[in-house]
């Protein structure tokens, strides 16, 4: 298995190289450095001298991708591309272009994205596969019939909906818990709680939905009636030989998700007002921070790679069938 | 059944005593900590997260309302009177201006411009003004600095200011002031108005270019570029309370960024402290954590989540200004007249995003004040007449009072006039264009505009001076009469027949080229648009059909159409402008001549360019504000109004919503550093915010039932399926 990961890891790095480069191409056909430079340094008595200095300053005053002005290799290392894109391999991400240092504001940002979204994860996991097995436990009942009916009109509002309707419900009206902000320590607690209900309610209609549909078609499994004919529970079935073997499927949907949550969302820390890593990138991206967009981009397409072999991996516990080679 | 009863007894027990256990004072959905409650701080709201908090970088709103609390430059705006007016801060008095000719001889103040050869400012600071405790100042007992060469180990556990061990001040001397101007040419700082400010202090280009051969022979990350060791001509250090700016030529609107941070003071300890690359590294920087003299301090910096601001414990003392305008004693502004500032103790600045979030903690108690959005707008404010608003009925019952004041701002949409349409090439053609803009001019209707798209929030602009601004002209005096008539007593749009005219007489009759027999096409450059302003683009399009002139709208992204009005590639265009400060010089070289966008990179974006009009500006730059200046500012507002390189457009009407708890609120747009004279009363707060937001429970309770309710039955289902046999065996067995 070791073998395994070592090469799927090494099989990241070209395809790092190559998000790295589809970033860089899509931002500097959209942004020009001057453009970023203009951008920085404000929109009143801007002199061409100034952008020159800002560029210069920054090492945006190089070709993009091909030096033709050096010879041999420096044509490909004298670039904006190449000095920019080889620092990311070993992590050093640099600072934005107001200075600031990305991995201080990635670390910062991160643990209140996870205050979120790790509780959203697990609680709605764990919501949405019991709801589903009961769903099933219950199938052709009025129960079942309603679950799906209530899962469908979940599915079919929109996350804003949730958002907007529960604070103006909990918040507004009901003045349970704050409108939005958040706080370290216990405090914390309080601004969790509304994102957090909203987090599981609003994907709770397709989750419950996609669970349901994988619990049903185990359910027609051989092994299943086996284990009605020995007189098991129904419960004991569902909750323990159903679940296990549908394990892959939900993995597959699961694990890869996991290293992402770090990167947390932008709509619900917007609207909470959670200083997470959601808004980074839309930030970088209005504010014309090459710097941030590509670091972010990186770590994103990384944590998106470390989820498939965390996947991988994970399929042998669920299975002692399968065999990593 | 009797334990399991005793279970559910006990769990309804557990939650009502959760219930009852929150019904005490603390309103549930509170969001700042309780034991501030009654505290005397100012709760506020901020969007966008500042990206500079060093003042010779510093250059937004958003930042300035910070920077200003904490920077003290030698000059301020009086806080109540009205038009704007200038006087000290730091400075012991208001800076003598003396000019010389090119030999160093002193010439009267009413010498000739051409015979000014520099202009010295003498500004003269008061003794005993301290700055911020800091760590920069730190000394130990043999008077060396304690934190000046950190080592590892010693920065290991300092993440902000506050983790430092020992802090120190020192009093504010002249040096302090040079420092920073010097700081203006600093080559990593890349100062927004250091280009401009080069015109005009004497020798500050070739210090900023010994500076850039110094850096560019130490480029090593952690060189730390010693100002002090450099002169710069045009500053010098009198003694320790008096320093010098020599002005080439003359420049009077030099005393305006006196008042501006760019100008503010800065200790060289706090640059030599923060140029530590371990400290860099950990984002302590001057641009992160601000070293000032003002009333306040920065003590806290997480621009994604809070940035809070205390009182500054070595504030030299300020008192509120005893005189203002006639009305600010009705309005109870002149209340606390001479008493000591400022009156809060503390600022926190909270990051809301999001405007729904925002206007709802507004209401809740727990924002001071607010601004409207457009969505917000008909639940606060009604207008009752010409312009005139007030707050709705419910925001009166909660107290909330409306402040409205006109932005030194103008929004308006320019003509590119290199464009052979809208410009004209020939002397010809250039006859026509004027009459197709003036037709133009009349036909966009802006009243409407600003009845549906600024909620009222605007006055039409009948040139490109705003209100409040010297030079600007109020009534039958100050109307475009290009576009409007004075009739009733008020500015009447001129009606669309006599635009037709115009543009038959341009050459397009009912907007058809009479030289082609084309209709007449025209190209509206803007940056691309969201959905919601489509309505707007629509709008335009409608203004431009009343003439029969099909406007095509090119959108594009920001960076374009910069590009376009840079290569003078634009048509038609919006544009915006914020004064920097309060005269007319200010608005009126965004159509000189030699700021033509086109080849000289000025911020004459229209590239308009009339020699009369080129030399009164010059005339009018140098001038005090008296008859003469009117006058001449009179005729350059007349020649722009019937050249009308531009559709005039509106000045902004900015509306604010205040609390009946926060007082002392005098909206002054050219002023930043007015939280010192706001006042909070904290107790009334607390009450309304207590009243406001009693937790409502029955929801809970209704949850509960609900849950409850609808579990039973599935529970019984649940045991009917797990008690039952199989359907073949139960039938068999029957």
């Amino acid at each position: 298995m070791l073998r395994y990961i070592i090469r799927r890891l090494l099989y990241a790095i070209p395809i790092l190289v190559g998000v790295n480069l589809i970033t860089f191409t899509l931002f500097f056909v959209i942004n020009t450095p001057d453009d970023m430079a203009r951008m920085n340094l404000g929109v009143k008595y801007v002199t061409p001298a100034a952008i020159e200095k800002w560029k210069q300053e920054r090492g945006y005053d190089k070709p993009l991708l091909v030096n033709y002005d050096e010879n041999g290799l420096s044509k490909f290392t004298s670039t904006i591309f190449f000095e920019k894109s080889l620092a990311m391999f070993v992590f050093d991400f640099g600072r934005a272009d107001d200075g600031r240092d990305i991995a201080y504001e990635i670390k910062t940002r991160m643990v209140p994205s996870l205050a979120i979204a790790l509780p959203v994860f697990i609680l709605g996991l764990l919501a949405y596969i019991t709801f589903a097995l009961l769903m099933v436990f219950f199938r052709a009942t009025y129960i079942d019939l309603w679950g799906v009916v209530i899962c469908v009109a979940l599915m079919s509002i929109s996350s804003l909906f949730y958002i907007i309707g529960g604070q103006f419900l909990i918040g507004k009206l009901w003045h349970l818990v704050p409108i939005s902000g958040y706080a370290g320590g216990v405090d914390m607690g309080k601004f969790l709680l509304l994102p957090v209900i909203i987090g599981v309610i609003s994907s709770a209609g397709a989750n419950t939905r996609w669970y349901r549909t994988i619990f049903l078609e185990e359910m027609g499994k051989e092994y299943v009636r086996t284990a009605r004919a020995k007189g098991l529970p129904e419960s004991l079935i569902l909750f323990k030989h159903v679940l296990k073997n549908a394990m892959i499927p939900i993995l597959t949907g699961v694990v890869v998700i996991i290293p992402l949550l770090f990167l947390g969302s932008l709509i619900s820390e917007s609207f909470f007002g959670i200083p997470g890593l959601g808004s980074y990138t839309i930030e970088a991206i209005n504010s014309q921070d090459f710097a941030i967009v590509r670091a972010m981009v990186f770590l994103g397409s990384m944590l998106y790679i470390v989820g498939l072999v965390l996947t991988d991996i994970s399929y042998t516990l669920v299975d002692p069938r399968i065999r990593l080679e | 059944m009797l334990v399991k009863n005793d279970i559910y007894a006990r769990i309804i027990l557990l939650c009502a005593i959760v219930l009852m256990s929150a019904c005490g004072d603390e309103s549930w959905n509170n969001p700042y900590q309780a034991a501030d409650a009654d505290k005397n701080i100012l709760y506020n709201a901020f969007v966008e997260r500042p990206k500079h908090l060093d003042p010779a970088q510093s250059y937004s709103s958003n930042e300035i309302q910070l920077t200003a609390q904490i920077y003290e430059p030698p000059l301020q705006y009086h806080y109540l009177k009205q038009p704007y007016v200038l006087v000290p801060l730091t400075a012991s008095r208001m800076p003598a201006v003396s000019y010389f000719n090119k030999d160093g001889y002193r010439l009267s103040d009413n010498a000739r411009v051409a015979d000014i050869a520099y202009t010295v400012y003498e500004i003269s600071i008061k003794p005993g003004i301290y700055f911020q405790p800091h760590p920069a100042f730190a000394v130990d007992e043999q008077d060396e600095f304690l934190f000046h060469n950190l080592s590892d180990k010693e920065t290991t556990k300092i993440y902000q200011l506050s983790d430092f061990p020992h802090m120190s001040t020192r009093e504010l001397t002249a040096k302090d002031y040079v420092f920073q101007i010097k700081r203006l040419a600093h080559p990593k700082l890349h100062s927004p108005i250091f280009e401009l400010m080069a015109d005009y202090i004497q020798g500050l280009r070739e210090f900023a270019t010994t500076l850039e051969k110094v850096v560019d022979e130490k480029p090593e990350d952690n060189f730390y570029l010693d100002l002090n060791k450099f002169p710069l001509d045009g500053v010098q250090v009198v003694d320790d309370y008096t320093y010098h700016v020599k002005i080439k030529g003359k420049y009077p609107q030099f005393i305006f960024w006196l008042t501006m941070p760019f100008f503010a003071p800065i200790p060289w300890e706090a640059e030599r402290f923060y140029s530590q690359q371990k400290l860099i590294e950990k984002n302590i920087t001057l641009d992160w954590f601000p070293v000032g003299t003002g009333a306040y301090m920065l003590t806290e910096n997480n621009p994604n989540q809070i940035m809070v601001l205390d009182r500054n414990p070595n504030f030299h003392g300020e008192s509120y200004p005893t005189e203002g305008m006639p009305g600010d004693v009705i309005n109870g502004l002149l209340d606390d007249a001479g008493k000591p500032l400022p009156f809060i103790e503390k600022i926190i600045y909270s990051r809301e995003r999001e405007s729904i979030p925002r206007w709802n903690k507004f209401l809740q108690g727990y924002y001071d004040a607010s601004g409207i959005g457009s969505d917000s707008f008909d639940q606060a404010v009604q207008l009752i007449g010409q312009g005139e608003a007030t707050v709705t009925d419910t925001m009166l019952a909660q107290g909330i009072r409306l402040e409205a004041a006109i932005a030194p701002s103008t929004y308006y949409m320019g003509f590119n006039m290199l464009d052979p349409v809208v410009g004209g090439i020939s002397e010809r053609a250039r006859e026509s264009a004027k009459k197709l803009r003036q037709a133009i001019s009349i036909a966009v209707d802006y009243e409407e505009f600003i009845s549906i798209f600024a909620n009222g929030r605007g006055v039409p602009a009948h040139g490109p001076i705003s209100p409040g601004v010297p030079g600007h002209r109020e009534g039958e005096a100050g109307i475009n009469p290009v576009v409007y008539d004075w009739k009733d007593g008020r500015a009447q749009r001129k009606s669309i027949e006599s635009a037709r005219t115009l543009l038959a007489e341009a050459g397009y009759p009912d907007g058809i080229d009479s030289s082609t027999g084309a209709p007449l096409v025209l190209y509206f450059d803007v940056t691309a648009r969201s959905s919601e302003d489509k309505s707007m683009l629509d709008w335009m399009r409608k203004q431009f059909q009343k003439l029969n002139i099909q406007l095509v709208v090119r959108s594009t992204d920001y960076n374009r159409f910069q590009d376009k009005i840079r290569k003078g590639n634009a048509q038609i265009f919006e544009w915006g402008w914020n004064a920097d400060y309060p005269d007319p010089e200010n608005f009126l070289f965004l159509l000189y001549g030699p700021q033509r966008k086109v080849g000289n990179n000025g911020e004459n974006a229209a590239n308009y360019d009339n020699e009369e009009y080129n030399q009164l500006f010059e005339q009018m730059k140098n001038m005090r504000n008296n008859a003469e200046r009117q006058q001449i500012i009179d005729r350059m507002i007349d020649i722009l109004r019937h050249d009308a390189p531009w559709l005039w457009g509106y000045h902004p009407r900015i509306y604010g919503l205040y609390h009946s708890w926060y007082k002392n609120v005098k909206p002054n747009r050219m002023a930043h550093n007015t939280v010192k004279y706001h006042k909070i009363d904290a107790a009334l707060r607390q009450q309304r915010r207590q009243e406001w937001n009693k937790p409502v429970l029955w929801p809970l309770v209704l949850v509960l039932i609900v849950a409850t309710l609808g579990l039973i039955p599935a529970f019984m289902a649940y045991r009917r399926r797990e008690r039952g046999v199989a359907l073949g065996l139960s039938r068999h067995d029957s």
